[in-house]
């Protein structure tokens, strides 16, 4: 299978402030974002990829200068891949407040002058997707195939079948829930807090101060691995093995997962920004289409159009299969069309990334579905 | 896929298929590759899910376009609404359920009326196996005892016994053989047991 090369990114300036659920807007943003694919004549092979926590728009291929940075789907996208681009338009967009291009914490605020650090507004899954549909409004984009995410991309998928409910023919939601659980806040709460009691954070100043919270970035990645990993994946990969012969009767490394969680959190603190990791935790956190109607998701989900695909991994304890059931059992009540999937797969969360046959050969078939529905479609208008 | 197609390929399917109303709500626990919705929503415009654990089937059900739930059967029929369907469609799965009592009594309860069928332990060539003293292995059986999936041995009789005692009305029961009905000695003649049911008012 081959990749979709080597792709570069595009930026489009919203002049048009965009107003947020939280009360505030933004004006003059940034949206970064990839496109894969060939657009038909009648526009209506487009899917939209969302990311999740600590992704961007780089969904595939790789960068001329860069050729070893390959997206972090690449695996799902491509020519003769499950999602097709011989056959599919697919765009990637960075979403608000992220740090890998679109306007985020790190940039010069308009109205101020001054580097938005802490004053960056509090965005939602509901705002990010209401700034994609802006730009799927700029190209020309009226319905999507399909919208598809895993895990907090997979929020924004379910979220733009009830936002925007014409605006979407197929749904595609992995490894994902309808909203965290006190369990999911918990862990979240954690990581944003060793964040903001790092004395390099300074309120979220950091900018000015040159400096970065990295201890506090990287206690928070090591928090959230944990949740993508299963248990028994991190005994198979690590169990109780020793980085040396023997125990150091200390607080260093002992054990291989200590290096292991480690060495991902310094990774990770080099290159994600602290602000960023806050906003997305939040967006995670708030997340909850049913908060608006009594907690009954099946009423939240009563004016979606969209067909839909939802796909949990058994292994998964930081968005169960249960949690997929619920949206599964909401959309069944609502009479919708859904395929639902539960993939007995061993990694955990992150299964939603890798490789497996039954997973990728279902995404596969769901798609050559739509595949076939456009192709007739057109031949019809042809007609 | 139309009747001709399904007929060929399932014929016991396609008797069925006589008894569900087109344009109608369809649930089929334990779809296998999603044969017979595939039929009942090209054919007869039905609506309907299919439940299966496999995921070799899944993929099937997915490749014909039918929707499929993945779930075990024996976690029940939790995600489904109280008389949600038209039809509830049990074909050839009911024998391989630990929880046979409890499943029978779900789909009563999300179904306004269900089709179920199973093999006929009656069907005279098992009693002829077991009168020289050993289990039945045939078409319709064609495992050994000890790797066969299907746990519960059942006959005709037993079954609407079964169904009256969870509250089922038994409003057809037919016995099949390769697919076409058997009129005479149904219990011995029969090596599929189709019961229509419906929920005792």
């Amino acid at each position: 299978m081959s990749t979709v090369g080597i792709v570069s990114p595009q930026t489009h300036l919203f002049t048009e402030p965009l107003q947020l659920q939280s009360g505030a807007s933004i004006a003059d943003y940034t949206l970064m974002f990839e496109t894969y694919g060939q657009l038909n004549a009648a526009k209506t092979n487009a899917v939209l990829v969302c990311h999740a926590l600590n992704a961007s728009h780089h969904v595939a291929g790789c960068y001329a200068d860069a050729p070893d940075n390959v997206g972090w789907w690449d695996n799902m996208i491509g020519p003769g891949k499950p999602l097709d681009t011989n056959h599919f338009f697919v765009i990637g967009i960075n979403n608000l407040g992220s740090c890998f291009g679109s306007t985020g914490p790190m940039h010069i605020n308009p109205a101020t002058g001054k580097i938005y650090g802490a004053d960056f507004p509090v965005v939602t899954v509901e705002d990010w997707v209401n700034a994609q549909a802006r730009l799927a409004d700029v190209l020309g984009i009226t319905q999507f195939a399909a919208v598809m995410g895993g895990s907090l991309g997979g929020m924004q998928a379910l979220s733009w079948s009830m936002q925007f409910p014409t605006r979407l023919r197929h749904c595609v939601v992995i490894a994902s829930t309808a909203k965290l659980s006190a369990q999911n806040i918990a862990f979240n709460d954690v990581a944003r807090q060793a964040i903001v009691s790092d004395p390099d954070f300074y309120g979220g100043d950091y900018y000015a101060h040159s400096v970065v919270p990295k201890s506090g970035l990287k206690v928070a990645r090591m928090v959230g691995h944990i949740t993508y990993l299963s248990n028994d994946d991190m005994a198979d990969k690590f169990g109780r093995d020793l980085k040396q012969d023997d125990y150091h009767f200390g607080f260093g490394v002992d054990f291989e997962i200590e290096s292991y969680l480690r060495y991902q959190g310094d990774k990770f603190s080099a290159y994600f920004d602290a602000n960023t990791y806050l906003l997305i935790t939040k967006a995670l956190d708030y997340f909850d289409p049913a908060r608006h109607f009594d907690g009954d998701l099946t009423h939240a989900l009563a004016k979606t159009e969209a067909r839909f695909l939802v796909i949990s991994f058994t292994t998964d304890w930081r968005f169960s299969p249960e949690r997929s059931r619920e949206i599964v059992r909401s959309l069944i009540s609502n009479k919708r069309h859904i395929t639902y999937a539960e993939i007995d797969a061993p990694h955990g969360h992150d299964a939603f990334l890798l490789d497996d046959a039954r997973y990728l050969n279902l995404v596969r078939a769901y798609f050559e579905h739509i595949v076939e529905h456009i192709v007739e479609h057109i031949a019809k208008e042809d007609a | 896929m139309n009747f001709d197609e399904l007929n060929q390929l399932r014929p016991d399917l396609a008797f069925i298929a006589h008894w569900i109303a087109p344009n109608s709500q369809v649930l089929d626990v334990g779809c296998g590759d999603g044969v017979m919705l595939d039929y009942l929503q090209t054919d007869k415009n039905c609506h309907g899910y299919g439940i299966e654990i496999a995921d070799d089937k899944v993929l099937s059900c997915a490749k014909r376009g039918v929707q499929v739930v993945q779930q075990d059967m024996e976690l029940g029929l939790g995600l489904f609404d109280d008389q949600a369907f038209a039809t509830v469609l049990c074909l050839s799965s009911l024998q391989m359920m630990k929880h046979v009592e409890s499943l029978l009594t779900d789909i009563a309860r999300v179904g306004r009326e269900a089709i179920v069928s199973f093999p006929n332990f009656a069907y005279w060539p098992h009693r002829l196996t077991l009168l020289g003293g050993r289990m039945p292995v045939s078409k319709s059986l064609p495992f050994e005892w000890y790797d066969t999936p299907n746990i519960r041995c059942a006959t005709i009789g037993d079954f609407a016994d079964l169904a009256n005692s969870v509250g089922l009305e038994v409003l057809e029961c037919v016995a099949l053989h390769d697919g076409r009905p058997v009129k005479w000695l149904p219990n011995w003649r029969g090596s599929l047991a189709v019961f229509r049911l419906r929920r005792a008012s």
